[in-house]
């Protein structure tokens, strides 16, 4: 399924050029509301990256089930031996490899406009990326499932799940700025990647437990 | 014929308030082909939809060779041909088929990619992505993705509608061939003649519910808008 998607989008390239630009040109507008070479830069850092990802992440997933509409091929999916599940998952992993491109792209681009070390703990904002962007992804396919039917699909699911993205965002956002500061990393900083795996598993669990009735019932 | 491939019993759908199919009772044995005809809006899609596990039911039961519609055993044994062709412009053929294939569980993909490919006059332009090919082409792939893994049950609504003279013979073939091999076939279609050509059972739909079921009779197949005139309310067209 993910393969699938990710052939198809390397093809069309519609998700990766829109997001990508989309990341790029926040982070550009937001270099002329900041001083992105200030010393304090560090402290908006992780929540600028966020804002520009989740907001990108929008154009990613907004594709994911749509792209299953034409020529009902939805419907030849839902009605073969594949799991509702695995559909869900498949596309959140999918959205997972699209956004992962997307934001390494960014993290190029802030690097170059922003006075910002990225590379100083390398793993670990890798892990919060992974982390992170996970939940994004995953989120974004179970209620990409849920509104694929919906005629303003584009403007609901957006609306619906930011909020959901909320307490994601801010241990996404609080774990970043703590990773491109310039203090060390105390021990009970590692509070936020764990409240951003439990928030991956309990919505991987939902995927699973929910795509049957998201997609059929 | 044997066993029932499928048993509907009591079923009963809604939209909102809507009955779109009410207190159906229908029984399909294993190895035939029904037809099921009805006039635009008597609810032979929904009906089809349900069985092919696309679309839930308030009231009754309905099973697939004992299994329920959404089981994936049933889904197993299941193709669906729906008003869609099924398949993805931005792939080519050969990819289409295999994703299909492999979503499927067939063992050789390859081969059986190629030889379905040839079945369906598409191997010359098997690296071609759907998105260039003509209308006769698509549906020629539709009928590829979906009878390639064999299917035990094959569900088809409106099957003959806008194929081309090619793909028609095309579509004819297949369903004999699936017949002979012991597959169960429902199609829904407004070409009377084409259908009961080929069916063995049919079943009339107006407006939710079950005006006839029973085998198709060489009455049926000299006169085919008798069904309708005699079981139907408004007569025939």
């Amino acid at each position: 399924m993910a393969a699938k998607d990710l052939a198809i989008e390397v093809r069309t390239k519609e998700s990766i050029n829109a997001a990508g630009a989309f990341s790029i040109a926040i982070l550009l507008i937001f270099s002329f509301a900041f001083d992105p070479f200030s010393d304090s830069m560090h402290e908006f850092a992780g929540g600028l990256l966020w804002i520009a990802f989740a907001f990108a992440g929008a154009l990613v997933f907004n594709r994911g089930f749509a792209r299953e509409l034409p020529n009902e091929c939805l419907d030849a999916l839902l009605s073969s031996p594949l799991s509702a599940s695995s559909l869900v998952l498949g596309k959140a992993l999918a959205n997972f490899v699209m956004l992962i491109a997307v934001e390494l792209i960014s993290l190029f681009v802030f690097g170059i406009f922003y006075n910002i070390n990225w590379v100083k703990h390398p793993w670990a904002l890798a892990a919060t990326l992974a982390l992170a962007t996970w939940g994004i992804a995953v989120l974004g396919s179970v209620f990409g499932a849920m509104t694929v039917n919906l005629r303003l699909r584009e403007l609901m699911l957006p609306v619906i799940i930011y909020p959901l993205l909320i307490p994601l965002l801010i241990g996404a956002i609080e774990f970043t700025t703590i990773l491109l500061g310039v203090d060390p990393i105390a021990s009970s900083d590692w509070l936020w990647p764990k409240l951003l795996l439990l928030y991956d598993v309990v919505f991987t669990a939902v995927s699973i437990l929910l795509a049957d009735t998201i997609l059929v019932n | 014929m044997g066993t029932d491939a499928i048993a509907v019993r009591q079923l009963w759908k809604y939209y909102g308030d809507y009955p779109a199919l009410r207190e159906i009772t229908l029984d399909i044995a294993q190895g035939s082909c029904c037809a099921l005809l009805g006039r635009n809006g008597a609810g032979k899609t929904t009906l089809l939809r349900i069985l092919a596990g696309l679309s839930p039911y308030q009231q009754g039961e309905v099973n697939l060779f004992g299994q329920s519609p959404r089981g994936r055993g049933a889904r197993r044994t299941a193709g669906f041909l729906g008003h869609g062709i099924g398949v993805y412009e931005d792939l080519t053929a050969t990819e289409n088929l295999a994703f299909f294939a492999r979503v499927h569980g067939l063992s050789d993909v390859s081969a059986t990619v190629a030889r379905w490919l040839k079945r369906v006059g598409l191997e010359r332009v098997a690296k071609m992505p759907v998105r260039q090919f003509s209308r006769g082409m698509r549906q020629r792939l539709a009928l590829a993705r979906a009878f390639q893994h064999a299917p035990q049950v094959l569900l088809l609504d409106e099957p003959f509608t806008s194929l081309d003279d090619k793909a028609i013979a095309m579509l004819s073939e297949l369903l004999t061939e699936a017949r002979l091999r012991g597959a169960t076939i429902v199609l829904s279609t407004h070409q009377l003649r084409e259908a009961l050509a080929i069916a063995s059972d049919v079943a009339l739909i107006e407006n939710g519910k079950l005006r006839y079921s029973g085998e198709r009779t060489p009455e049926m197949l000299s006169d085919p808008t008798l069904l309708y005139r005699l079981h139907t309310e408004l007569g025939a067209d």
